[in-house]
């Protein structure tokens, strides 16, 4: 009988690609919800790893008629004590394995796996990032060559000798150039040829010859040269810095709220640039570079210092990150605590090694849950920092309290800085 | 003859030509199958994946739930909690089996043996498939639906065709006619016939809800319950049939796919009432192959043994107390059955003719076994052909679990004397349709008055709907109707145990 073998396998494979979208789609809210979720438990950097999420059943359920309870009756394999008219004890969870309806009978989440992409555009879908903000986010951009066609004048160097060739024998096309093998082949023809011809072919020859000469085979009217012209190139690495007041003033509750604030820098960052790097500095009354495992759950005490952290930043910048080969953010948290005499250090600092440098700096100030920032005093590190801003310096600053806020607060500071860019020139 | 089809695990197509024609020889030959032509398909683990979601069916509309199959199945697949299917095969002519690339040339030949002939052979000759499917037009047919399907959600919107599809998703396990009707089904007729009947349709209308009164002879009560029955059909217990034809407000195109899901469901009704017999039929055929290959010499030892493990996985059945335990496997049942009937038909015992004596003794096994395979579904052949021998060898036993008796969970027959009756019966009935799903069906429509439709659940032994899942079913349910939906609860006595009533919500499609 006929059989046939087809190959599929060079098929488009994802047919269910569709379907997929579809089903996202559907589940939006839940997966957004359950990647919010997921992101909480994760490392800054792994929250880009895509993986699996789970959501709960209800709304993606697909209902069907199914029974139970009632007298039940069933067959089963392996029995090895029982008699007839023996008692089993019934099994104390209620919802025994022996209903054999449909899927997700007993079963309350649905797992699956999010790509990394998936995942991100959830997260940042979220955010309610308008795309606007994001497009016009200012990126620090370097001089770059690029070809720009060709000039008549330049460096022996860039002469591009193909163009040059080209052109030359357009040019001796043009004016008819005798060709070499055309006199190669008269003078040839000379020597066999009778004396009444030879005159004649010896004028041609030598007509030939002096064409020759007057047209050169490159001309210096051939020579081109390529030519280049500086454009602006965008810088495509990006260096974060956080900088976190860790001294025992911060709890736990201000330093999530900080670690989720440079969890959607990073995050942002990562979908803007195609490096990024993360620098943790921490200081009390000192500050070091730690990795971020100490960064946020290391000890620390002491008092506080901010221009320590600006120092150290400063340093860091210097030795490590070149500003025209970097762009550079930086996000500092804390609950406002200096001391007093530091003040204008820090103010000088700031203002003159590190702004200058930075293509975005924000302050981000935390505070304990439920309390209300319009009643507590201003601290003195905001204080400060409002002056510096009153004076002109690029810097924006928030406080928040609470989980919810972060998220807004993202979202208002990007768009805030976008606004305070068309106004300055 | 004694060449052997190939060398190590590596094969390609001129190999898998030679397997396919080594497995046809014994297939025709020495067991007498009669197959539909065979089509195998070679795909990759993902294509695998991709056709698992789609109840593996080559194509399908879109629909987001088929997205989350292959999501889930996706992630347990990813953490090595599922390995894939070896095979798939389609109840189709040609019949489709599809296999993996990765598999070796061992594993392609069971597969070629399992599926190309085994289920292939079932497919063609079972009753109950010859009656409720048709395998010449389903594959058209899918193609004409996935094209109905997307030129709908052009034409009305995504979001109502999606409704409409979940709609009658809900209620597809109560779309199937469960007794042979007056027509078979004919899928390409159907498809033909689609443009027609739309044209016609939008023409035509049911004179049943004419709201215009047309004169002051009809009066309400002129409709008699019976003539009123009569017209719209009911009972109905193929809820699908009956919103397709009579639900009030649907669109024409709303009714199609309501069809569409139907049909389909149909296709589907036989495979789920013989999964034990169809999975045997498949094992015992790729078990009488290889074997026939290893002694013909034209598989070697080492393949032999690489099926025996394969095979050996495949009809594993745990004990009731592992933690593997989920039912009965289907394969190990149905496998161990046929080789019992084998042995009652070759070899019986006293007891094999005392309790077979149609069968047993009378030589030619499978003679015995293709007149089975031919006309009986699982409750039938189970109840009729499981043996004593087979209950004591898998050490069944039988629990009766009536919430009343305090005393837990009775222990009412056992692999002995006494009980193999009791056992064999019980076995069947968990195999027969009639029990598996609860039995609904239309009862009544109030014309008259609110136009409520009005369903009953003839309750069995005790056990009633799943209350929020039958919500949102009669939701659905509701939504395609238009008007109230009531389900009562009933026992055998005739008393309402519990009665759920929804109301639709405005559907996107009629605004």
């Amino acid at each position: 009988m006929a059989m046939h073998i087809v190959d599929r396998r060079l098929n488009p494979s994802s047919k269910s690609l569709e379907n997929r979208q579809r089903f996202l789609r559907r589940a939006k809210a839940l997966v957004q919800g359950a990647v919010k979720k997921a992101s909480q438990d994760r490392d800054i950097k792994d929250v880009l790893e895509g993986g699996e999420v789970s959501i709960p059943l209800d709304g993606m359920n697909e209902p069907r008629f199914h029974r139970e309870g009632g007298v039940r009756d069933r067959v089963l394999p392996g029995n090895v004590k029982f008699v007839e008219g023996d008692y089993l004890q019934r099994p104390q969870s209620k919802s025994g394995r022996s209903n054999d309806a449909g899927e997700g009978d007993g079963e309350d989440a649905f797992r699956f796996v999010l790509s990394r992409d998936e995942f991100v555009d959830i997260f940042l879908d979220d955010l309610e990032l308008p795309d606007l903000s994001k497009r016009k986010l200012a990126e620090v951009e370097n001089e770059g060559l690029r070809r720009a066609g060709y000039t008549t004048s330049g460096s022996p160097a860039n002469i591009s000798v193909s163009r040059t060739v080209r052109l030359a024998m357009a040019r001796r096309v043009a004016l008819q150039r005798p060709r070499p093998e055309t006199i190669a082949q008269l003078e040839a023809e000379l020597e066999h040829c009778g004396d009444e011809a030879r005159p004649e072919l010896l004028a041609e020859i030598e007509r030939l010859k002096s064409k020759m000469r007057r047209i050169p085979f490159i001309d210096p009217i051939d020579i081109r040269f390529r030519r280049f012209e500086t454009m602006p190139k965008p810088v495509a690495q990006a260096v974060m810095f956080c900088l976190m007041d860790v001294s025992g003033s911060m709890s736990e509750h201000m330093k999530d709220l900080a670690k989720r604030f440079y969890m959607l820098l990073y995050v942002f960052l990562t979908r803007r640039y195609r490096k990024v790097e993360i620098v943790f500095i921490r200081h009390t009354d000192r500050a070091e570079e730690v990795d971020e495992q100490t960064f946020f759950h290391g000890p620390a005490s002491g008092g506080t210092l901010v221009s320590s952290a600006l120092q150290a930043m400063h340093e860091i910048v210097q030795s490590r990150y070149r500003p025209a080969d970097w762009n550079i953010y930086a996000a500092q948290a804390s609950d406002g605590d200096n001391s007093y005499a530091d003040g204008d250090l820090s103010g000088r600092l700031l203002k003159d090694m590190i702004l200058p440098v930075t293509q975005f700096f924000a302050y981000l100030e935390v505070g304990e849950a439920g309390s209300h920032p319009f009643e507590m005093s201003e601290s003195s590190l905001w204080t400060l920092y409002q002056r510096l801003r009153a004076e002109g310096a690029p810097l924006s600053m928030r406080k928040v309290n609470d989980r919810s806020e972060i998220f807004p607060v993202f979202h208002d500071l990007f768009q805030r800085r976008q606004a305070k860019e068309k106004v300055a020139p | 003859m004694t060449d052997r089809l190939y060398e190590g695990a590596d094969w390609d197509f001129p190999t898998l030509q030679r397997i396919h024609d080594a497995c046809e020889e014994i297939a025709e030959k020495e067991l007498g199958l009669n197959v539909y032509p065979n089509q195998i398909e070679v795909i990759t683990a993902e294509q695998m994946l991709d056709a698992y979601s789609s109840v593996g069916m080559p194509l399908y509309y879109k629909h987001w739930s088929f997205g989350k199959q292959f999501a889930h199945q996706e992630a347990s697949y990813r953490k090595g909690l599922m390995g894939l299917a070896y095979e798939i095969v389609i109840n189709s002519s040609p019949c489709i089996s599809y296999l993996m690339e990765e598999n070796t040339a061992t594993m392609q030949t069971l597969v070629i043996a399992h599926a190309a002939f085994g289920h292939n052979h079932f497919f063609k000759n079972n009753y109950l498939f010859k009656q409720w499917t048709d395998a010449d037009g389903i594959l058209d047919y899918l193609d004409f639906a996935k094209g109905y399907v997307a030129q709908c959600e052009e034409r009305h919107g995504r979001a109502a065709v999606e409704q409409t599809l979940d709609a009658a998703h809900a209620l597809m396990s109560h779309g199937v006619d469960r007794y042979p009707g007056k027509k078979s089904l004919d899928l390409r007729a159907e498809e033909k016939r689609a443009r027609e009947r739309r044209t016609h349709k939008e023409a035509a209308f049911n004179d049943l809800w004419r709201t215009v009164p047309t004169g002051p002879s009809k009066s309400a009560s002129a409709l008699s319950t019976e003539r009123r029955r009569a017209l719209l059909g009911l009972p109905q217990e193929n809820l699908l049939y009956f919103l397709e034809k009579s639900a009030p407000r649907l669109k024409t195109w709303q009714r199609e796919l309501i069809r569409i899901v139907r049909h389909i469901s149909q296709y589907f009704y036989p495979q789920g009432q013989t999964k034990v017999m169809n999975e045997g039929t498949a094992t015992y055929v790729h078990y009488r192959i290889m074997n026939r290959l290893h002694q013909n010499g034209q598989i070697t030892d080492g393949n032999f043994l690489e099926f025996l493990q394969s095979h050996t996985n495949v009809v594993f059945q745990p004990n009731y107390d592992d933690r593997r335990f989920s039912g009965f496997n289907p394969y190990a049942l149905g496998f161990a059955m046929m080789q019992d009937i084998e042995k009652i038909v070759t070899d019986p015992t006293d007891e094999d003719r005392a309790w077979f004596p149609d069968i047993a003794g009378k030589g030619d096994a499978m003679a015995v076994l293709r007149d089975i395979w031919a006309n009986y579904r699982d409750e039938s052949f189970i109840s009729q052909f499981l043996s004593p021998r087979l209950m004591r060898h898998m050490r069944m036993f039988h629990l009766h679990d009536d919430p009343a008796v305090s005393e837990g969970i009775r222990v009412d027959a056992i692999h002995d004397e006494r009980g193999y009756r009791r056992v064999r019966r019980a076995l069947a009935r968990q195999y027969d349709v009639g029990l598996i799903d609860a039995n609904i069906e239309v009862v009544d429509v109030d014309l008259a008055g609110d136009r409520r439709l009005m369903l009953r659940h003839a309750v069995l032994n005790g056990a009633l709907l799943n209350e929020p899942d039958a919500k949102r079913v009669l939701q659905h349910l509701a939504d395609l109707w238009s008007y109230d939906v009531s389900l009562a609860e009933v026992d055998a006595s005739g008393l309402v145990l519990k009665e759920h009533v929804a109301h639709p919500r405005v559907m996107a499609a009629a605004a």
